[in-house]
């Protein structure tokens, strides 16, 4: 799924990387416990949070994870922004709560990473 | 308000770069006492449709194919170029942002502007959307290749090194409690290691497992120190304190054992999974801790 794609489902906006859209995702992930990304997280991945703090971003950055979108329509912190730019990392913004949001892009085929074994080695 | 921050790299550049970067210097112009009947020859050969009126290096107009033909149109071949160049021309200054000629493009739909240098007026160059768009176009390229020269220096320097030991070394302060800057070490490490040519799934491992001794650090002590030893076979990160030190190391290793504060967890970490990420990011972990003295942490990754 491009991110294209990815702001149409869930009628999002883009605040970084208007030029970066064709970007394709391969999986889904949904959480606000950032630890949680860092583990379960694969690259090439879209993340949905609401959390909106600086840290989102640099736990996409060390994860590799290409876009951020932000769910239910949170304000965002400048310093997120001016890191998200300074990453190049994408940052969309919907108004749909998170499980609707993981619901529409379910629905339309972006999967998530399915069963998981968190003492598993990462690699 | 975050909606209205839309602003791409083409146009973080439209300011960065400055009009004299992207204009064409080397300009045609004609003297304000030749006759009109002399630009045929001029814009003709020279494939452009307006030049600049120059006398003594100063611009005095501007006159273009139209006015030629509405010469031409009249049967006022003979007449000056001073008689009939608009004397009126709005110009650009050398050292203006790119942003400032393209706004002026859109404003007056003129296929050029005249730049001039903002101390005596004199004419510098020549400025059309396609210049700035051939500008742009260039400043990316470099941008890239700058990038690329970077990583391919740094990746060769196991090569050029000749020694029987060689070890590369990062080091890294970090700042307790310090929440925005939280992160900055692991960021700079990953772009090291990048740029070293180290294989990208080992790079995101190793930082994922930086960024996350870097946290504790953050959250749990006043301070310390990340240092990354780089060899041709393996990394080796460490991560040390000397703050309160963690009384039950096993029972740390838990997943979803966690002492964080509460403000930590409402900023989405202290979920118990920190330690337990670095284990399973890394090919090795020790982890060494004393109650009053401080945590010491290493982690090793193997390349190959």
């Amino acid at each position: 799924m491009t991110l294209n794609q990815a702001k149409e489902i869930l009628e999002a906006k883009v605040i970084t990387g208007l030029d970066n859209l064709e970007t394709e995702v391969k999986i889904g992930c949904a959480s606000d416990l950032m630890s949680d990304v860092l583990i379960f997280n694969k690259p090439e991945s879209l993340l949905l949070t609401g959390l909106t703090n600086p840290q989102v971003v640099r736990t996409a950055e060390m994860a590799d994870i290409k876009a951020i979108c932000f769910v239910r329509g949170k304000t965002l912190d400048e310093k997120t922004i001016e890191l998200a730019k300074d990453k190049n990392i994408i940052l969309l913004m919907t108004h749909l709560p998170m499980f609707e949001s993981c619901g529409r892009l379910y629905k339309k085929g972006l999967v998530g990473l399915g069963y998981l074994d968190i003492n598993k080695k990462n690699g | 308000m975050a909606e209205d921050k839309k602003f791409t790299k083409i146009q973080e550049l439209t300011y960065e770069l400055k009009i004299k970067d992207v204009m064409t210097k080397k300009v045609v112009t004609v003297h304000p006492k030749k006759p009109i009947s002399e630009l045929r020859e001029i814009l003709y050969k020279k494939g452009i449709s307006g030049t600049p009126v120059v006398s003594k290096g100063e611009l005095v107009g501007l006159i273009s194919i139209e006015d030629f033909i509405k010469c031409l149109a009249q049967g006022e071949m003979n007449a000056l170029i001073e008689e009939k160049m608009a004397k009126k021309v709005e110009t650009l200054y050398a050292d203006e942002p790119v942003v400032h000629a393209v706004r002026k493009f859109d404003q007056y739909g003129f296929g050029r502007f005249p730049v001039i240098k903002r101390n005596n007026k004199k004419l510098v160059g020549i400025i059309t959307k396609g210049d700035i768009i051939k500008g742009l176009l260039k400043k990316l390229e470099i941008d890239y290749h700058e990038e690329e020269i970077h990583r391919y220096r740094a990746s060769h320097i196991f090569e050029d090194i000749i020694a029987d030991n060689t070890t590369l070394t990062f080091q890294y302060n970090v700042v307790g409690k310090d929440f925005d800057k939280a992160g900055e070490s692991a960021s700079g490490l990953k772009r090291t290691l990048y740029r070293l040519g180290i294989q990208p799934n080992i790079v995101r491992r190793a930082s994922i497992a930086t960024y996350e001794a870097e946290m504790n650090i953050v959250v749990f002590t006043d301070g310390g120190k990340l240092t990354a030893s780089v060899q041709p076979h393996q990394i080796k990160i460490d991560a040390s304190d000397s703050g309160p030190g963690i009384p039950d190391v096993k029972q740390a290793m838990r997943p979803g054992f966690s002492t964080a504060p509460e403000w930590i967890r409402e900023l989405g970490f202290g979920a118990g999974m920190g330690l337990l990420n670095i284990k399973n990011c890394t090919d090795k972990m020790t982890l060494d801790s004393k109650v009053g003295k401080g945590t010491h942490l290493e982690a090793v990754l193997y390349l190959n």
